[in-house]
């Protein structure tokens, strides 16, 4: 249970491997299998200064460079927020904030963490600016009125933003607000609060969604980094990595056979909630939501939103709070197509601007369910040993469909 | 010697952002203006929207204390629209209020604050053995007291301090002499800071099992989503009954073995902090930790199951013993010295109506000094019948000691005497703290041995319903209604009011625990409970470019600064205007 430390005692690489009984003999083999891909360029090579110079460097050279390499160093923003998303980031089980903090990283500025204050922490956060570092922002920017709305150490957060991007080496938006604005940014959007990358838009910005993003979700995008001699993980059209937002809920959703099957929750606690049936019904947003809350679940696996029977709100995806509010509210039916169609439609309708790389994960969804599908038409699946085959007939369903369709 | 100018910000280890100016001079504190510089507006952004939606917009107030905005906002929908959630919505409720108070008091003592009071570095020359002796000798009974496991976080910190790169750790004040916890105490204390993380991540999957995640749970007007079912595998059964019976042991154990013990030990070693930090000696509370009230106490029945019976009330002028009754029409609030302005001019406004505009009147930034200005925060200044009064963990254990609580005054009294202080003296930076912990200890022996076992009783008796569904529709409401809830969470007395008008929210406010902390000066010139605590030279700051004696003053009071900021919309429906000069 405890924490125990990862084994980065000393101060650089090499000495730390040393300590670890790895010899150099055999540290110098490890980076002849380097050689080739530093010699294609990658980012790892472009981020050591030694390498910058000399296209194809020999293993020696490499040896002698990695062994100098100390922890990355972090910035850490909060800036619009409300800390949610560093109380996720505490709750993370995968790679801990322990790790995080003493073992994987030098998280230099982090005001929910950092001992210092006032002055220190300025200087703190000024001196690592400075040098190349990770930057992770949670929270949005508020741009009205000359950004009075959020200051930090007399800046506004659109100043201190572009001042720890400007050596960043990456960046994590991490949050609903820092990829998307948020609640603030909600209407009548007081503040001007608008998320990172509209600020940012030299770099890739690396948007971990969600209100909160699941914590094992945020320490996994920096450890892809870390693990991934930082090179960026793969993304989707909203920049948002495919190991954590490559599906919708709904079609990882255990529930998802209620869905096929026509067995919705009517009202909550009713006799279908008591049974874990679907949600759509009761206004879940798991359709049209990019999220692996079923997959990962929240809290060490325990249990997650539409697991303890609420319907999601759809807190990974851009402006949640105005376009999928009220949120008890059904998403709007198609009527005259298939279920699975159907729902496809109103998910992309929903999210709007269909992308290249949004296409691209309907088309999965289509090939993978495409056995599954059937029209309004047709007999909704009775489960095995049903005993109350009157509880989901085909013509509720169908009712369901009519008024969804005459609201 | 002249006084000089002392600026913190940003003033780490908080919710949100909040920036103290000072003068001082001579070694302490002459003046101090509390300067919060968040604003979100949210309560504007609910305005016209279905209530049964604002839960999830207010919740995201704060991540910090997550789930009781949402809790408080829920209750006072169905204050307004009449409904009433079942005994067991109820009962649940409580446990995450219960366990959510808890975790928030075991963070904030560990992770936000103790690093105020315990020198991080100087574990790593601490002798392991010595401090499994250390712990012993305070009384700490915490399974986590073995010698491999603090000869490992001494190893830790070793490697971070060898390292030079120093991570959290970089710029704190470690040479500072007002640091005085001997080494072996400060490695027990960060191997405790460690395993109190690896706590909270365990304990709060209670939230986990009723609302789904956490932080920002789900919950819902008229009762809960979770369905509790003995006989349903996907409904709240036996083996969730079990998992948060492990979790609440877990609670009581770790507050009872390590947090508490912890905290005697620590203020007993800073005992002069319980002559430091007093602010007004006014208290308020409606009960103990997690006492929801439905509208006015006075007229409503408590939502929460248990009371301890502890009744609202107030403790005025340094009197501890007389308990004065609570009159929620009694609160009002300044915008003196915050960027707003009211219609009717500098005075006090209720919660249930107003006529609030931004009016910004400070610097752009940068600025290098706000206080200059007579408006210099986003916070505005609460009052109980135009008295500054403190609210939060200390202002409730007085008003349940002066009611004769029985285990609050034992654990208490026990206090007073093992470390030789008064009752008075509470009011002060180490009594808030000392405050906190007792505080989590009673809720926690509620939460294991009274809410938990009514919850489990219940659903034995087949009492599982967990939803009123006679008021979801809004066309079972009355065309215009308005309600408020009144709840006591981790950091004080909060309170949200709403309008509802065919069906959509007409007006929001939410009167908030570190708003009546964190407010500036009012029309009268009475400064805020923060500004009161450091100001008027008795406060010290030894060293003015390492202000760590402000910082255990302030963090005492646990800020939350995105709660402490709200605003009033014009009950006319004016919108949202900024006015600046």
């Amino acid at each position: 249970m405890p924490f125990e430390s990862r084994g980065w005692q000393d101060e650089t690489l090499g000495e730390n491997l040393e300590r670890a009984g790895v010899s150099r003999r055999d540290f110098l083999t490890f980076c002849t299998g380097l050689a080739a891909i530093f010699a294609a360029g990658s980012p790892l090579a472009q981020a050591v200064p030694a390498f910058a110079a000399q296209p194809s460097p020999t293993p020696a050279q490499i040896a002698d460079a990695l062994a100098a390499v100390k922890k990355p160093s972090v910035v850490w923003l909060q800036l619009q927020e409300c800390t949610g998303c560093m109380e996720s980031t505490l709750r993370s089980g995968g790679t801990t904030v322990e790790e995080v903090v003493l073992s994987l990283l030098s998280v230099n500025y982090n005001e929910l963490v950092m001992a210092a204050a006032g002055e220190a922490a300025e200087k703190a956060l000024h001196d690592t600016n400075a040098e190349p570092h990770i930057l992770v922002v949670n929270g949005s920017v508020p741009l009205a009125d000359g950004g009075i709305y959020c200051t930090i150490g007399g800046k506004s957060a659109e100043q201190v933003l572009r001042e720890s991007a400007k050596n960043a080496t990456a960046i994590l938006a991490v949050g609903a607000c820092a990829v998307y604005g948020s609640v603030q940014a909600a209407r009548p959007n007081p503040t001007g609060a608008v998320g990172v990358d509209e600020i940012i838009r030299d770099k890739p910005v690396i948007n971990v969604a969600g209100c909160p993003p699941i914590g094992e979700v945020i320490t996994a995008t920096i450890a892809y980094l870390l693990t991934h001699d930082g090179a960026l993980p793969k993304l989707d059209a909203e920049g948002r990595p495919l190991f954590a937002y490559g599906q919708r809920i709904h079609d990882s959703c255990p529930r998802r056979p209620h869905f096929d099957a026509g067995q919705y929750v009517r009202t909550f606690d009713d006799k279908g909630a008591r049974e874990g049936w679907c949600l759509y019904d009761v206004g879940c947003k798991g359709p049209s939501t990019f999220s692996p809350c079923p997959i990962v679940q929240w809290n060490l696996k325990t249990s997650w939103p539409i697991g303890a029977g609420h319907p999601c709100i759809g807190c990974t995806e851009k402006d949640f709070f105005d376009r999928y509010t009220p949120f008890y509210n059904v998403l709007p039916q198609v009527p005259g197509l298939g279920i699975e169609a159907t729902a496809e439609k109103v998910g992309w309708g929903l999210v709007g601007a269909v992308t290249a790389g949004v296409a691209l994960h309907a088309g999965i969804t289509a090939v993978r369910h495409a056995a599954d599908r059937r029209n309004a038409e047709a007999q909704p699946l009775a489960a095995f040993g049903d005993s109350e085959p009157a509880q989901r007939p085909a013509s509720d369903q169908n009712q369901s469909a009519t008024e969804k369709g005459a609201e | 010697m002249a006084s000089e100018r002392v600026v913190i910000d940003p003033l780490t280890r908080i919710e949100g952002h909040l920036r103290i100016e000072l003068e001082a001079e001579g070694g302490v504190i002459s003046k101090a203006w509390s300067e919060t510089t968040q604003f979100r507006g949210i309560e504007t952004i609910v305005e016209g929207r279905d209530p049964r939606d604002a839960w999830a917009f207010v919740q995201r107030i704060c991540g910090v204390c997550t789930t009781v905005h949402a809790i408080a906002s829920i209750v006072a929908v169905e204050n307004a629209i009449g409904s009433n959630p079942p005994e067991q919505a109820r009962l649940i409720r409580d446990m995450v209020l219960g366990t959510q108070e808890v975790q928030d008091h075991v963070i904030h003592f560990y992770h936000l604050h103790a690093l105020d009071w315990v020198n991080v570095p100087s574990a790593a020359q601490a002798d392991p053995a010595k401090a499994v002796a250390f712990a012993q000798a305070i009384g700490s009974k915490w399974h986590g007291n073995q010698l491999d496991r603090f000869t490992s976080v001494k190893e830790t910190v070793a490697g971070v301090v060898a390292s030079g790169q120093l991570s959290i750790f970089t710029g704190g004040y470690w040479d500072h002499p007002a640091y005085k916890l001997p080494p072996e105490a400060n490695l027990m204390a960060v191997s405790h800071y460690l395993d109190a993380l690896e706590f909270q991540r365990s304990m709060i999957r209670v939230n986990t099992v009723f609302g789904g995640k956490n932080p920002h749970p789900n919950f819902l007007v008229g009762g809960m989503a979770c369905s509790i079912d003995p006989n349903a595998s996907e409904s709240i059964n036996q083996v969730q009954v079990d998992q948060i019976k492990g979790w609440v042991d877990e609670t009581l154990a770790f507050v009872r073995d390590c947090y508490l013990p912890d905290v005697l030990a620590v203020m007993g070693v800073y005992k002069e902090y319980f002559d430091i930090g007093a602010a007004q000696p006014n208290f308020l509370a409606v009960g103990l930790a997690g006492a929801t009230y439905a509208g006015d106490p006075a007229t409503s029945r408590t939502t929460s199951a248990i009371t301890g019976g502890v009744k609202p009330g107030l403790l005025l002028d340094g009197d501890y013993a007389t308990v004065y009754p609570f009159d929620p029409k009694k609160i009002s609030e300044y915008v003196t010295s915050a960027w707003y302005e009211y219609g009717a001019g500098d005075v006090g406004v209720t919660p249930d109506r107003g006529e609030t505009k931004v009016k910004y009147t400070g610097p752009q930034p940068p600025y290098t000094w706000l206080a200059d200005n007579p408006k210099y925060t986003w916070c505005k200044a609460p009052r109980y019948d135009d008295k500054v009064v403190q609210v939060g963990p200390v202002a409730r254990v007085l008003l349940a000691y002066a009611q004769g609580h029985a285990r609050t005054k034992e654990l208490v009294d026990q206090a007073m005497a093992a470390i030789g202080f008064t009752l008075p003296q509470l009011n002060s930076t180490a009594g808030r703290i000392l405050a906190r912990a007792i505080e989590a200890l009673t809720s926690a022996e509620i939460l294991a041995n009274e809410t938990f076992p009514t919850f489990v009783k219940n659903i034995k008796g087949g009492n599982i319903d967990v939803f009123d569904a006679t008021k979801w529709e809004p066309s079972s409401w009355a065309p215009s209604q308005s309600g408020f809830s009144i709840v006591e969470v981790a950091r004080g007395n909060l309170s949200h009011w709403l309008t509802i008008e065919g069906g959509k929210i007409k007006h929001y406010q939410a009167v908030v625990p570190t708003t009546w902390l964190a407010g500036g000066r009012d029309a009268k010139g009475q400064q805020g409970p923060y500004e009161e605590s450091l100001a008027n030279g008795k406060h010290p700051l030894v060293r003015n470019d390492a202000p760590l004696e402000p910082l255990r003053t302030i963090h005492s009071f646990d800020p939350c600064m995105s709660c402490a900021v709200h605003v009033l919309d014009p009950a006319g429906g004016e919108g949202f205007t900024v006015v600046s000069e």
